[in-house]
């Protein structure tokens, strides 16, 4: 069995999708494809079914926030990013995909019907983040409890520090333990 | 328990109080509920596994069901989501019955001052003894425990039975 | 049935907590997961957890039954969830280090390893030999560590417990070590950004050739408990089939995917921490089910000895264990007393931390569990703005109605058993 010689990803896909805009980033010998949101259903088969690209695994699903306290997201063309790391076990790399959603209207397509196992990051992500995959069967919150107010971890949410104890403030905090002097 | 028998001869008698008698045979074979969350769950295994060896204070059987323990030991981190299900089985667990917070997370949330935690169990359910550690050494929960036997041994009947 | 259960037996409401829990979530969330078959009262939903003590902590199963087969099965997490990823968040980046100890706690050591290695990749900071060497002994007594964890726990689940007590009598061994040269049990912190936190104390390496020479007897005395066992066979063997294909969509890694017989280990795939030049097999199952798992690891446990024994030999005796950037990493505590610049650095690393660009990184060891990632994008100043980590648990809960439909139920315990799952590593 003969292998196909390995494509740089970027390359092909341009070749492949001469109509996309994208990106490329690099950086530590990582690449990062940023395309828009609409196509990453269509990007993501065709990294995975590609002879000289095959990357057949979905490693992780991440998000990240933007949001700064003063200043927003700066120059970035949305609040939200999900970062998709696949992997080519042919070729023994990685490739980073990625797409921006805006802060009004963060929602992206599911890439469930790619890889099954993107069912639970995808929770996961619209759970603790509050990015919407549309398409996928299961809403409901998968880290938090049923009745959650919010997405923890966007970078607006508070983290919720409990304050220290001094005697000045002991009988406030002492309320929320009922039975701590029991 | 007073050992009078040595003094009186082989009669087959010991006379003791009523108190002393109930709290040495709840000491004795107290079960604990088997009941582990988090890193410091894996502690509580190794209490009770071979090199601690948690059967030297009748501690061996750890029971599945709160309906046959006593002792309910807080191994962990609890989150919001876990709260009310620490709150039912301890509800479900029948009296006399005894908690231990072990580790930081159960007694005040150690390390973790966030969204996700309750704050030390002790905002869901009475604690009796806290282990302070992250993850406390086995000697420290066996020192726990014994802290908790000495508790029961200062109570009084007239005190719960009225 | 048409009347309520309460009209006919004539049992009223009382206050305060009863024994009777209901059910009070939305069950129409529940169309499309569970078969309609379960709507009419023709299967039966059955709670599995959070307390149930073949679960490995609080993993909540609800269970779709049809007499005692699994017609589908939904697992619930979120029972542990700490908010270990946005409490990093808050933290420079060498302070989130502790806190990565405690997503995995059986094998603390990899996720001090894989939170260290992007912060390294990140800032571009270059790690000695001699503490490549030293970490991959810390990873592979932690491999050992865990997989005996496993074993104890897995062979207890099924009804075997004196394998337990012998797997944590070695397990005892192995946190005296971790002790000796972290000071700590359990949560190390051992590894960080650049290195490790201190050289190997005099005593640590007599203890390690001592245990290498007595453990791989003490693996033959598990095998010989259970792997011809007759009744382990029967338990294990062709339950919780997972084929290739599936394994590899789901995104099944580590032991879980080699015992489908995909041979993929990132230590010798990827390798990372000087793994090339250690020569070891990597054990690849063939029927994908419980037992295959099983003996996979098994085998890594005996893997893992090879490795240290080669590990002690490249161990240079000389050289510095951790990098020498004094950007990044502390100076050692014999240069604060002469020399303004390390104290500078000393209070300026211990303050404020370090910057790191406003990019992002990914990488990835192969953990205990399979595969361990870890991403982390920086802010351009000394608090990380997202710290994911990848963890393997998580993947395989998800992957767990693959493997146990069709199953009775008491399969399901040898199944979650084989997978090796952490709830704080799935979690976080």
């Amino acid at each position: 069995m003969t292998i196909p010689t390995a494509l740089d990803p970027a390359a092909a896909l341009k070749a492949a999708m001469p109509e996309l805009t994208f990106d490329v980033d690099e950086f530590r010998g990582e690449t990062s494809i940023i395309v828009p949101r609409e196509q990453i259903v269509a990007v993501a088969r065709y990294f995975r079914d590609t002879p000289g690209l095959v990357y057949n695994f979905l490693s992780d699903i991440s998000s990240v926030d933007f949001y700064e306290q003063y200043g927003g997201y700066g120059d970035r063309p949305g609040r939200y990013a999900v970062a998709y790391h696949l992997l080519s076990m042919l070729y023994r790399r990685r490739l980073r995909l990625k797409v921006y959603l805006p802060e009004d209207d963060p929602v992206v397509d599911t890439v469930l019907p790619v890889w099954p196992g993107a069912n639970w990051f995808e929770r996961e992500i619209w759970d603790l983040m509050g990015i919407e995959f549309r398409g996928h069967p299961d809403r409901r919150r998968l880290m938090m409890p049923d009745d959650w107010e919010g997405h923890p971890l966007r970078r607006d949410y508070p983290l919720g520090y409990e304050t220290v104890m001094f005697s000045f403030n002991a009988d406030e905090i002492m309320k929320h333990k009922p039975f701590a002097d029991e | 328990m007073g050992i009078v028998s040595s003094k009186l001869g082989n009669l087959g008698v010991v006379t003791t109080t009523l108190d002393e008698a109930v709290n040495w045979a709840r000491t004795g074979a107290m079960w604990p509920l088997l009941f582990g969350l988090a890193c410091c769950a894996i502690e509580m295994m190794s209490t009770q596994a071979s090199h601690y060896d948690m059967s030297r204070f009748g501690m061996e059987l750890n029971r599945a069901s709160p309906r046959q323990s006593d002792l309910i030991i807080i191994a962990g981190r609890v989150s919001r989501k876990m709260a009310p299900v620490i709150r039912q089985l301890y509800d479900q667990m029948a009296s006399p019955k005894w908690v231990i917070a072990m580790g930081d997370c159960a007694s005040c949330s150690g390390v973790y001052n966030n969204y996700a935690l309750v704050q030390g169990v002790d905002e869901v359910i009475p604690v009796d003894v806290y282990i302070a550690g992250c993850p406390p050494r086995p000697e420290q929960l066996i020192h726990g425990i014994l802290t908790l036997h000495e508790k029961i041994r200062g109570d009084r009947i007239a005190e719960w039975a009225t | 049935m048409g009347q309520s259960f309460g009209a006919v037996s004539g049992i009223t409401d009382v206050d305060g907590p009863t024994s009777v829990s209901t059910w009070e979530g939305n069950v129409d969330e529940l169309r499309g997961l569970v078969s309609e078959r379960a709507f009419t009262g023709e299967t039966m939903l059955l709670n599995m957890g959070p307390h149930h003590p073949s679960t490995h902590g609080v993993l909540r199963v609800l269970l779709e039954l049809d007499g005692e087969e699994i017609v589908s099965c939904l697992p619930d997490v979120g029972y542990l969830h700490t908010g270990i990823e946005k409490t990093i968040e808050a933290k420079t980046y060498e302070k989130g280090i502790p806190l990565t100890d405690r997503t995995d706690y059986l094998a603390p050591m990899s996720n001090n390893m894989v939170y260290s290695m992007a912060i390294e990749k990140l800032v571009d900071l270059d790690v000695p030999y001699k503490a490549q060497i030293m970490r991959i002994i810390g990873l592979e007594l932690t491999r050992i560590n865990s997989h005996l964890v496993w074993l104890g726990t897995h062979a207890l689940d099924l009804g075997a417990m004196s394998v337990f007590l012998y797997c944590f009598r070695e397990r005892e061994y192995i946190l005296e070590m971790f002790e000796i040269i972290s000071g700590q049990r359990m949560m190390t912190s051992y590894i960080r950004p650049g290195g490790v936190w201190r050289d190997f104390p005099p005593e640590f390496l007599p203890k390690l050739q001592a245990f290498l020479d007595f453990f791989p007897r003490r693996i033959d005395d598990y095998e010989n408990l259970l792997t011809g066992n007759p009744l382990w066979i029967e338990r294990t063997q062709g339950v919780g089939i997972l084929e290739p294909d599936k394994a590899l969509a789901w995104g099944c890694t580590g032991p879980t995917l080699r015992g489908s017989g995909v041979n993929w280990d990132l230590r010798k795939a990827v390798p990372y921490s000087s793994y090339e030049e250690f020569d070891f097999d990597v054990p690849v199952g063939e029927h994908g089910d419980v037992y295959d798992r099983f003996y996979c690891r098994i085998l890594e446990m005996r893997e893992s000895v090879k490795i240290l024994q080669q590990a002690i030999k490249k161990l240079p005796a000389k050289g510095p264990y951790r990098s020498e950037n004094r950007k990044y990493v502390m100076p050692p505590r014999s240069e604060l007393g002469q020399s303004m610049e390390a104290v500078i650095h000393h209070f300026k690393l211990w303050t404020e931390g370090f910057a790191t660009p406003d990019k992002d990184v990914y990488v990835a060891i192969e953990s205990p569990r399979g595969e361990l990632g870890c991403y982390v994008h920086g802010t351009g100043g000394n608090k990380p703005r997202r710290v994911h980590l990848r963890t393997p648990s998580f993947v395989h809960i998800s992957a767990l109605p693959v493997m146990s439909e069709g199953h009775l139920i008491a399969d399901l315990v040898a199944i979650i058993g084989s997978i090796d799952i952490v709830l704080g590593d799935c979690d976080r």
